[in-house]
């Protein structure tokens, strides 16, 4: 019994083991000199377990009494959180080092994150859902701060933890709550205790602080206070594995609990979800416009683009979790390409943010900034790039759950949205000879990563890589 | 050649990824090389075009040369052609060698200029070819990007303005386009337009429910019709553009360079037409009987309003592009009279504009390449250093004030005996445009061309060259033909406009009124 339970956490357990064993590692031989292999080798780890998960056959699956559930819907997600991870995680190896940020609990502290939220997206029961959100938080907190000797890095990292331990004292509260009401933390035993579509009161009110406290983990408006200043004051390479991993898998997880703990009374939460998004696609679409920045800019699209992954989840159907995770994997990609490239951003051998650095850079490296300039208009949802399927998706969910009035707002936010993306593509082609970046600073990797996804958003339109059909199987074991 | 189609939409976007691969350096030699690849790419898109019109079978109603391939989410790859779509992409694939050609002398990141026309082109023959609502949008919305990229790095002293106007314009009208497709995809299940035999299962032949509908308690005739109807409207009448939603093209057009100018009037504001062509009417006939009135009220106030804003124009360039916009109208007017007069001189005129307005925003270059302004103050008595100059765009400003003999004159007295069979009110307006076209265009020739050579800039100005007579020698030529024969185009496009205009009337025809009053609620 209990080996067959552990068996199906195998991979979390090999991922966990792995980071404690890598952390022994570091510490007793190199420390810091052995950054540079830790981070290959856990990317490594990622990528191998990715592939691992990726092939399990497949069939629903659960442990310790419905604590730990092993679903389509969760490897999927578990493939892409690991993938993105080992992105982020080899393309950022060279700054690290360059930047002297080269320590060696950043992978260490990477890979707990990561199993963090493999345990999230396999959450069945409330206790497991906090215990994997805490391990992703905690980890995910130390990072912020890497940059020990830096006051913004610092600041970032308390104020996320700060805000983040809020949010999670919500998230407890909306539990106990729920507890008190359904008489049972199980997500199969709260779901059978809500009858005819409609929840208690009680339950109500327990489902809205769980909502809260995880909207705070994608940073949906009005939870977002943070995110602008951490993204900008944390090291990038962070920046970039905080746009992409925990994002996917917090909003999974988001769908998780709705559809196994709440799944019969969609009516009660999907209002809430909308709200949510027309509120984040609107904050993020105009709190953008005035950034100069290009970290805080990519804070507030980050907003946006939950805003629009909300919308789908917010139609309560399977299509709609379908269009959520099509538009997080999307998300997650072109987000990596972005950063790949900020990653390289620098003048003088300094790093630089400034937007108007990019001034004229299209002259200077044309194929970069052509990379660029697709995956700001992947990001803007204009045709013909992968971007553009990923808004049909959230919108084609929302016009089918009867939610036009979504849709339409929806579009009239990606309208507004459009303007800053063009406006990184105005510095790049139509600015002014002015002091730019430095050429030929991106390495091999990012550089791969750059251009990798830049053609992946124009290729993708034939037939994006057959991803649909298996965000199709994974959505279809989450809403039967 | 099953994919003649494909081999032609797609040539120029292959010469462009060959020359971003393959070109190297920015001298003179690559710069030429650049200019070549692209001469050659459109010019053989051309000549395959030549075999699908000759290919083409005009008595057949239905789509011809098709493609159909599986593409995601049910959505296909689906390409063909008719007697409506074979004339838009015709002119097309005609024009753009002599866009290649206008910007001969561009000498900053041509390369890039290159690339922005060769996958423009791509996208422009894509969204006439395109027989599914999901590709046609594609297309459609990704002409954007070229084009706004034309404007804002080669364009003019505001072009950023200028190319941000155009971008957000656009994008946020055909925005709405895209909640009705996927509307359209949600209640039929399909967005294949041409369906399969006799266009059975097509959108073209589905019939969208119009019995009144109440939203917040307020009743919409025409119902889901008339909402989808709007929302194709809206995209299609900010890409026409029609008033009031046309302030973005003059903008764009003074700020454009001159190959983009010529672009933009010359096809990109066709695309409109022909959405109202093969979407408007025959998707939604019922409602254009209930809004129809609307858009010809719309027309007929731009014809009246920009012809007049164009009289008092200080600059060449927005003379022809409020010129453009009033025409566009009138093509409008003729479209939606929805009979067979009306539509084919429509196709006509669109053909001719295509022509004379390409032609005149030439012109417009060949002055500015020499004296670097546009305004027409700065200009007057060309005639006697220019001679050959002033007898071409005398010519093409004949061809827009609608002389006959031209194409253009056939064409709008095609239109306006459509528009007069079905309202002689908006006939009548829409007849003022050859009056007011008259007014701007000649008291533009007479400020520019004519009158005593007494600036001093003006002294050593040169005539033509022959690149610039060779691309001006094919316009003058078909304009004269098609004013001459106009056949040549209305039996190419006869029977299948004689076949919408009968789906129309027809659909028209068992339309209960009584059906829109729905019991009070």
């Amino acid at each position: 019994m209990i080996s067959e339970d552990l068996s199906l956490l195998l991979p979390e357990i090999v991922l966990a083991v792995y980071a404690m064993a890598a952390l022994m590692y570091g510490v007793y031989t190199g420390k810091d000199r052995t950054m540079p292999l830790l981070t290959w080798v856990t990317a490594a780890v990622f990528a191998a377990l990715a592939f691992w998960i990726g092939i399990t056959g497949p069939g629903t699956h659960t442990a310790f009494n419905g604590m730990f559930i092993d679903d389509g819907f969760s490897r999927f997600v578990k493939v892409t959180v690991l993938l993105s991870g080992a992105a982020v995680l080899v393309m950022a190896q060279d700054y690290m080092v360059r930047r002297g940020l080269a320590r060696f609990e950043y992978p260490v502290l990477v890979a707990l994150a990561v199993v963090g939220m493999m345990v999230m997206v396999s959450a069945g029961d409330l206790m497991s859902l906090y215990m994997g959100l805490e391990l992703q938080s905690l980890a995910l907190y130390v990072v912020a701060s890497l940059r020990r000797d830096s006051a913004k890095s610092t600041e970032a990292g308390l104020k996320y933890f700060v805000l983040g331990a809020l949010s999670s004292g919500i998230l407890l509260y909306g539990a106990s709550l729920t507890y008190g009401f359904a008489g049972t933390t199980e997500f199969k035993g709260i779901l059978s205790t809500i009858h005819g579509g409609h929840m208690s009161l009680g339950l109500l009110f327990g489902l809205v602080f769980l909502i809260s406290g995880l909207a705070f983990k994608i940073s949906a408006v009005p939870f977002h206070m943070w995110t602008p200043d951490v993204y900008e004051g944390a090291p990038t390479p962070v920046t970039a594995f905080f746009a992409t991993a925990p994002k996917v898998a917090a909003m999974s997880l988001i769908a998780r609990l709705l559809f196994d703990a709440f799944g019969t009374a969609p009516a009660d939460w999907s209002q809430i979800l909308a709200v949510l998004a027309v509120l984040s696609m609107f904050l993020g679409a105009f709190g953008a416009i005035g950034q100069t920045d290009i970290k805080r800019l990519m804070a507030y699209s980050s907003i946006a683009h939950m805003g629009y992954a909300l919308v789908g989840l917010s139609s309560g159907t399977q299509f709609g979790v379908e269009s959520m995770l099509m538009y997080m994997v999307i998300y997650a990609t072109t987000n990596v390409g972005v950063f790949a490239f900020i990653l390289s951003m620098e003048r003088d051998g300094r790093q630089i943010t400034d937007l108007a650095s990019l001034n004229n850079f299209a002259a200077k490296e044309p194929l970069k900034a052509l990379a660029i300039l697709i995956l700001m208009f992947s990001l803007a949802g204009v045709p013909p790039t992968v971007g553009f399927f990923a808004k049909f998706y959230v919108l084609r969910a929302a016009i089918e759950a009867n939610m036009t009035w979504l849709a339409v707002l929806a579009v009239i936010s990606s309208v507004i949205g459009a303007y800053y993306y063009l406006r990184i593509v105005y510095y790049m082609y139509f600015g002014q000879e002015t002091e730019g970046l430095d050429t030929g600073t991106m390495n091999i990797v990012p550089w791969i990563m750059l251009m990798g996804t830049a053609v992946i958003m124009l290729v993708g339109i034939v037939n994006l890589f057959g991803v649909e059909g298996l965000a199709h199987a994974a959505a279809a074991t989450l809403v039967p | 050649m099953d994919n003649l189609l494909s081999i032609i939409t797609f040539i120029p976007a292959v010469a462009a990824l060959v020359l971003a691969v393959f070109l190297r350096g920015n001298d003179a030699a690559a710069q030429r090389n650049a200019k070549y690849v692209a001469l050659l790419a459109t010019t053989a898109s051309f000549l395959i075009s030549l075999f699908v019109l000759a290919g083409f079978d005009p008595s057949n109603t239905g789509f011809q040369f098709l493609e159909n391939y599986r593409w995601i989410l049910g959505f296909h790859y689906k390409m063909g052609i008719d007697g409506i779509s074979i004339s838009f992409v015709m002119l097309t694939s005609f024009m753009m060698p002599f866009v290649i050609l206008a910007c001969w002398n561009v000498e900053y990141r041509v390369k890039e200029y290159m690339m922005a026309f060769l996958i423009l082109e791509t996208l422009m023959l894509g969204t006439f070819m395109s027989l599914d609502l999901v590709l046609f949008y594609l297309f459609f919305e990704g002409g954007l990007i070229p084009m706004f990229l034309i404007i804002g790095i080669w364009g003019g002293q505001d072009r950023v303005y200028a190319a941000f106007k155009f971008f957000l314009y656009t994008f946020a009208g055909s925005i709405f386009m895209l909640v009705a497709i996927i509307a359209i995809y949600h209640m039929t299940g399909t967005t294949d337009m041409a369906g399969g035999a006799n266009g059975a299962g097509g959108l073209l032949t589905h019939r969208f429910p119009y019995q009144t509908i109440h939203i917040w308690g307020i009743p919409i005739k025409g119902g889901v019709q008339t909402l989808l109807w709007i929302s194709f409207f809206i995209s299609f009448a900010v890409k026409m553009p029609l008033w009031p939603l046309h302030t973005w093209l003059p903008a764009a057009h003074v700020e454009a360079p001159t190959a983009g100018s010529i672009v933009l009037a010359a096809i990109l504001l066709k695309i409109a037409d022909y959405g109202f062509l093969r979407f408007t009417l025959p998707m939604f006939p019922e409602a254009t009987t209930i809004v129809g009135p609307i858009a010809m009220a719309l027309a007929v106030i731009a014809i009246i309003y920009t012809s007049l804003v164009a009289l008092v124009q200080e600059d060449v360039k927005k003379v022809i592009a409020y010129s453009s916009v009033a025409h566009m109208a009138v093509v409008l007017v003729g479209i939606f009279s929805a009979t067979q007069q009306g539509i084919q001189g429509g196709i006509l005129m669109v053909v001719a504009h295509g022509f004379s307005s390409g032609a005149l925003f030439l012109c417009v270059g060949v002055i500015y390449d020499r004296m670097h302004t546009r305004q027409i103050d700065a200009f007057g008595g060309l005639v006697n250093r220019m001679p050959r100059y002033a007898l071409v765009f005398m010519f093409f400003v004949m061809a827009n004030v609608g002389l006959p003999g031209t194409a253009n004159f056939a064409g709008e007295f095609l239109i306006l005996v459509g528009a007069f069979q079905v309202n002689t009110w908006v006939a009548m307006f829409a007849t003022t445009s050859v009056v007011l076209a008259a007014a701007y265009s000649l008291w533009l020739y007479r400020r520019v061309v004519f009158g005593q050579l007494i600036k001093e800039s003006l002294k050593t100005i040169t005539d033509m060259n022959a690149r610039e007579k060779l691309i001006f020698a094919p316009l003058v030529a078909l304009t004269l033909l098609f004013g001459f024969y106009p056949s040549l185009v209305t039996d190419l496009v006869g029977p299948s406009v004689a076949d919408l205009v009968n789906d129309v009337t027809a659909a028209q025809a068992a339309f209960d009124p009584g059906a829109l009053i729905a019991p009070a609620q």
